[in-house]
């Protein structure tokens, strides 16, 4: 029987397989953030060891930071020290940070796979659920709690139990103003938040194939919202055109012998899936959430499940509860609802072509006036190729501000918060309760259907805007 | 780490699902660089009106006086969403040692292991007659054997764990300290794989 490109990668870091217990995964590069790092810090510290291998961590500031003025120090305390407690640890044990003012500094996962840090075959992980962003370049890349951070610092390894394999098979073109945004929303809601708890999740098809590679990417991003433990995508020409020339990037002979071992990072024909699920692309349509978890989405132009829909007691009260919270009517339809606030932005949805889309849409438009905005380049670069495309004079014209690079109004950390009980269309992973502030009701979206909503301040379904 | 062996305690029962990360503790809290003080703000938003703590909401589990113990029951996908260990630190600091859902998120299960919190999974059934006991009833969750019972029915499941994590729980040993034995193994490894 052959290998799953999971198994091809996974089996050749495992140190040492535990009988009846984990295996010790040595892990090829870590990245870590000043919010789930500091308390690894002082563990290694207080048990009086060093760290193993601080050449492989790549350290950034992006959770916690302003996404105005950060050239100025950081006004909230307790932010700037849990920053300055990364710079600190980072100059004590010397690992590489790209912090604040930084050229380089930005979303972890954008910063990864733009430097070429990020590669086929690795093995990634990161004190960050979204660490499955980099599965789309062909590695075993998953988010890891802080004491798992403490191990890698200790040991260059974690001890992992093997996950469940899955493939998710799409097939066909999409339709028009559909984008992989819209895929992974509509996966989620097919399989529910905990659908693939337990597994790793291989996304193949035709329609996978004709992705870029920043598509790609939040197709893996939002593997961890129906619970898998990463997602990925085999590498292919795609992959080593995007990579080729990027700064970390293996160059000249280096190049061409990783090239040669990349090319063997394929599922073989004969591999076996504990689950397989097979996806139509031309049932795919813009994707909206309704409720409180990602799996709670829906088509834009869809309605509301009705109470009597759902039996269960158990989840016909989450349900109840979801729908408070949200402010919404069981079985009502959500186009044309008003809308208060716009985020673009997060590791899900920060890249350059985020903003050419949502720039093609708005373009010589001005936004709603009803509408406030937050609009977050994922790091310093897509800020700069924002400029230098002038998609920069696109946003200024319509009215809209374009902010500096940081997780911002995805996880309502800094001062970038949507008001209780006011609707943000979020182009970010989640739609918890209070995920964006206390009582702010998240809309999960693709960048397209965030456009529609800053133009028309509503619930729109971007095909009816498009030529 | 703290072990456990066994425990013998009231519930709190936590009739939601997919309870995430971000309800067990939010963002605005993750400002800390050290693990201490957690606690005072598990469950904060679903605890506290408008973020006052003298303004318990009544109608939430955990500020209704007849529901005390050590142990969390919650409904299934419990602790999925981010990967913040915070999460586990706060059930830790709370005063909770064991979790019990009939169904946890991977990355909250193992940060829970790590911090000597015991997560249980039961079966959907065991979980509604656990649910359906009174605030006075205990639970006994004993390590060693595996086992969960509903001390009044009588009524008992076995568990899974593996048997690598047992020994550590039941020790308190952690992982780390094993890591730092290996170091030997890592490095020839890594000789492997250059």
């Amino acid at each position: 029987m052959g290998n799953t490109i999971f198994d091809k990668i996974w089996d050749k870091h495992v140190v040492k397989k535990i009988e009846d217990g984990p295996s010790v995964l040595y892990i090829d590069k870590h990245f870590i953030h000043e919010v789930t790092s500091p308390q690894a810090f002082s563990g290694i510290e207080k048990r009086g060891a060093k760290l193993f291998r601080p050449k492989q961590i790549v350290a950034t500031a992006d959770h916690n930071v302003p996404t105005l003025h950060q050239e100025l120090p950081i006004a909230d305390a307790l932010s700037r020290f849990q920053v300055d407690t990364l710079i600190d640890n980072c100059k004590k044990n010397g690992i590489e940070l790209y912090g604040l003012g930084h050229k380089y500094q930005g979303i972890v996962h954008v910063i990864g796979p733009e430097l070429g840090i990020t590669q086929p075959g690795m093995t990634i992980v990161c004190g960050d659920s979204h660490t499955s962003t980099h599965g789309a370049f062909g590695s075993v890349a998953f988010g890891i709690g802080t004491s798992e951070v403490e191990m890698v610092f200790a040991s260059q390894c974690i001890m992992q139990t093997k996950p469940k394999a899955m493939r998710i098979n799409i097939e066909g073109e999409l339709h028009k103003g559909v984008v992989s945004k819209d895929i992974i929303l509509y996966i989620i809601a097919k399989i529910s938040a905990s659908g693939a708890t337990g597994y790793f999740v291989e996304y193949a098809g035709s329609a996978i194939r004709a992705l870029s590679m920043e598509a790609r990417m939040t197709i893996c991003n939002m593997s961890i919202e129906m619970g898998a433990r990463g997602g990925m995508i085999a590498p292919d020409q795609t992959t080593f055109n995007y990579m080729e020339g990027r700064l970390f990037a293996p160059k000249g002979a280096e190049w061409e012998a990783k090239l040669a071992q990349w090319k063997e990072l394929y599922t073989d024909a004969d591999a076996k899936f504990d689950m397989e699920i097979n996806i139509n692309a031309q049932d795919i349509e813009p994707m909206i959430t309704y409720g409180t978890n990602p799996g709670m989405g829906l088509s834009v132009t869809g309605k509301v499940p009705t109470l009597e829909s759902i039996t269960d007691p158990t989840e016909k009260q989450n349900f109840e509860k979801a729908m408070k919270y949200m402010g919404l009517t069981p079985g009502q339809t959500l186009l044309g609802m008003p809308v208060q606030h716009v985020f673009i932005g997060s590791c899900t949805n920060s890249r350059i072509e985020d903003f050419r889309l949502v720039a093609s849409i708005i373009k010589g438009k001005q936004k709603d006036p009803n509408v406030k905005t937050l609009i977050v380049p994922g790091s310093q670069e897509v800020a700069k190729q924002i400029k230098a495309e002038g998609l920069d004079k696109i946003f200024e014209a319509a009215g809209i501000e374009i902010r500096q690079a940081g997780c911002s109004a995805c996880l309502g950390m800094n001062e970038d918060k949507i008001p209780a009980g006011e609707y943000c269309i979020s182009t970010s992973n989640r739609n918890f309760e209070g995920r964006q502030g206390a009582g702010a009701r998240t809309m999960l979206v693709s960048p397209l259907t965030a456009a529609a909503a800053l133009l028309t301040g509503k619930i729109s379904d971007i095909r009816t805007m498009l030529n | 780490m703290q072990s456990l062996q066994k425990i013998t305690s009231k519930f709190i029962p936590l009739r939601i699902e997919n309870v995430d990360t971000d309800q067990i503790i939010p963002a605005r809290f993750l400002k800390a660089t050290t693990k201490d003080g957690f606690g005072k703000n598990l469950f904060r938003d679903w605890r506290y009106e408008n973020d006052d703590e003298t303004k318990p909401k009544a109608d939430f589990v955990l500020n209704q006086k007849q529901y005390t113990g050590a142990i969390l029951v919650a409904a299934k996908n419990f602790g999925c969403g981010s990967s913040r260990e915070h999460a586990a630190w706060s059930i830790q600091d709370y005063g909770f040692k064991v979790v019990v859902s009939s169904f946890f998120a991977d990355i909250f299960k193992n940060n829970a292991l790590n911090n000597g919190v015991l997560p249980v999974t039961v079966t959907d059934a065991f979980l509604q007659q656990i649910f359906a006991q009174g605030s006075d009833d205990t639970i006994t969750v004993d390590l060693e054997k595996q086992t969960i019972t509903i001390d009044k029915t009588g009524a008992t499941e076995t568990f899974d764990i593996n048997a690598y994590k047992k020994t550590c729980m039941l020790n308190g040993y952690d992982d780390i300290d094993y890591l730092l034995s290996m170091k030997d193994v890592i490095e020839k490894f890594e000789e492997t794989i250059k």
